[in-house]
């Protein structure tokens, strides 16, 4: 595993452990899990505590034949195995994929971009940026959660690579800028459509849905 | 895969290498009898009548036999993995679309279990059950509330203010630190 210096935040990564996540962004989560070693822990600890407590509950009884009925089941089948990472794309990436590579819509400038799911709640797309190159300057209404699969780019907020986690909120207006060497592939879900300064402009927005 | 030291290992988590290094169903049943129980209360405090709680816990412990080959002792202790699935489990059944998941970790054949490793990791489970048990009532409530009941953590930290999140960073941060050695010895 690369080393990740930027995490998942803990509010986000509590709300994800309680399911109570948007879609978009427990895509963004469950992909950062399966390159972070140390988030992954952080989830382990905090499931310790559920066993303490597991553990430690009072029992109420089953009904009656419930074991005979468990141990019969046994027999059954295994569920099919869930789908695996594939190239840069972790598992849950590759499931919202379909399992097949993704088709890039060109959006001008190099720039591509896969929308993987949409709703009210928040969306999701694959970024494609080639080196060097700006992402539009944009500000946020919301939240944005970012997640660099491939290649890295910076910000005012640091230099994210592979692994790494950019979360922005409402006040940040920044301006990533792709790194040198090969192109820069994110997985973002934000929940409000991005305000783009320059490039695309506003009336467009719900054509091109950036 | 090698034999773990015992002595190491809890019974439960025992049981649990028995089931996937072996296909053990004896010692199945032993968790069956443990747990299963324990899930039932967990899914009735989560708000389940009672017939649904059983199909739940049914389908938790079968979860258990074919995900066994996922469990880690040098990461988790078996209530620890048995609650992730319960938690797992009833989110799904809460949602609209299931919960995406992580990536299953490869599987471990390699590895060669590590007693230090495993003894540190129940040893801190057992420091765990400690702290908790010195826990005032009401803490003790809201701290099941959460795990149990899966109210949002905000709301816990307005039912009980500071020792909670306390506890809860200081487990925390434990384990991390603990993850990171292991990293070190078995990258």
């Amino acid at each position: 595993m690369t080393e990740i210096n930027h995490h998942i935040p803990d509010d986000v990564l509590d709300t994800y452990r309680a399911g109570t996540l948007p879609h978009a962004f427990a895509v963004v989560v469950a992909a950062h899990l399966s390159l972070c070693d140390e988030c992954r822990a952080r989830i382990e600890a905090a499931d310790m505590i559920g066993g303490v407590l597991l553990n430690g509950a009072e029992g109420v009884a089953l009904r009656a034949g419930a074991r005979d009925r468990m141990m019969a089941a046994l027999d059954a089948p295994p569920p099919p195995p869930l789908p695996r990472g594939s190239g840069v794309f972790p598992a849950p990436v590759m499931a919202e994929l379909g399992g097949q590579p993704p088709k890039w819509r060109m959006l001008g400038g190099g720039i591509r971009q896969q929308i993987l799911s949409a709703d009210r709640e928040g969306s999701l797309r694959l970024l494609y940026i080639p080196p060097g190159r700006a992402v539009p300057e944009h500000g946020h209404r919301g939240m944005e959660l970012t997640l660099v699969l491939q290649g890295s780019f910076s910000d005012s907020e640091g230099a994210f690579h592979r692994g790494d986690v950019e979360a922005a909120h409402d006040a940040i207006d920044h301006q990533p800028i792709a790194g040198a060497g090969a192109p820069c592939i994110c997985l973002a879900a934000t929940d409000a459509p991005l305000r783009f300064h320059a490039l695309v402009p506003r009336l467009l927005q719900p054509i091109f849905r950036i | 895969m090698t034999e773990p030291v015992p002595e190491a290992l809890s019974e439960l988590t025992r049981d649990l290498l028995e089931v996937r290094d072996r296909r053990n169903r004896e010692a199945f049943g032993r968790l069956f009898d443990h747990f299963a129980p324990r899930l039932k209360a967990m899914m009735l405090r989560g708000g389940l009548r009672d017939g649904t709680a059983e199909d739940v816990v049914q389908d938790v412990m079968l979860a258990v036999w074919h995900k066994a080959w996922q469990f880690d002792p040098h990461r988790a202790d078996a209530a620890g993995w048995v609650y992730a699935i319960a938690r797992n489990r009833r989110i799904d059944m809460a949602r609209r679309r299931p919960l995406a998941q992580p990536e299953e970790m490869p599987e471990l054949e390699s590895l060669e279990p590590d007693a230090a490793q495993i003894l540190a990791l129940r040893q801190e489970a057992g420091h765990l059950a400690e702290a908790l048990s010195r826990l005032a009532p009401d803490q003790a409530e809201a701290l099941r509330a959460a795990y149990f009941d899966d109210l949002p953590h905000s709301r816990i930290s307005e039912m009980t203010g500071l020792p909670l999140g306390t506890i809860k960073s200081r487990i925390r941060l434990g384990l991390d630190r603990l993850r990171h050695e292991l990293r070190k010895i078995a990258p």
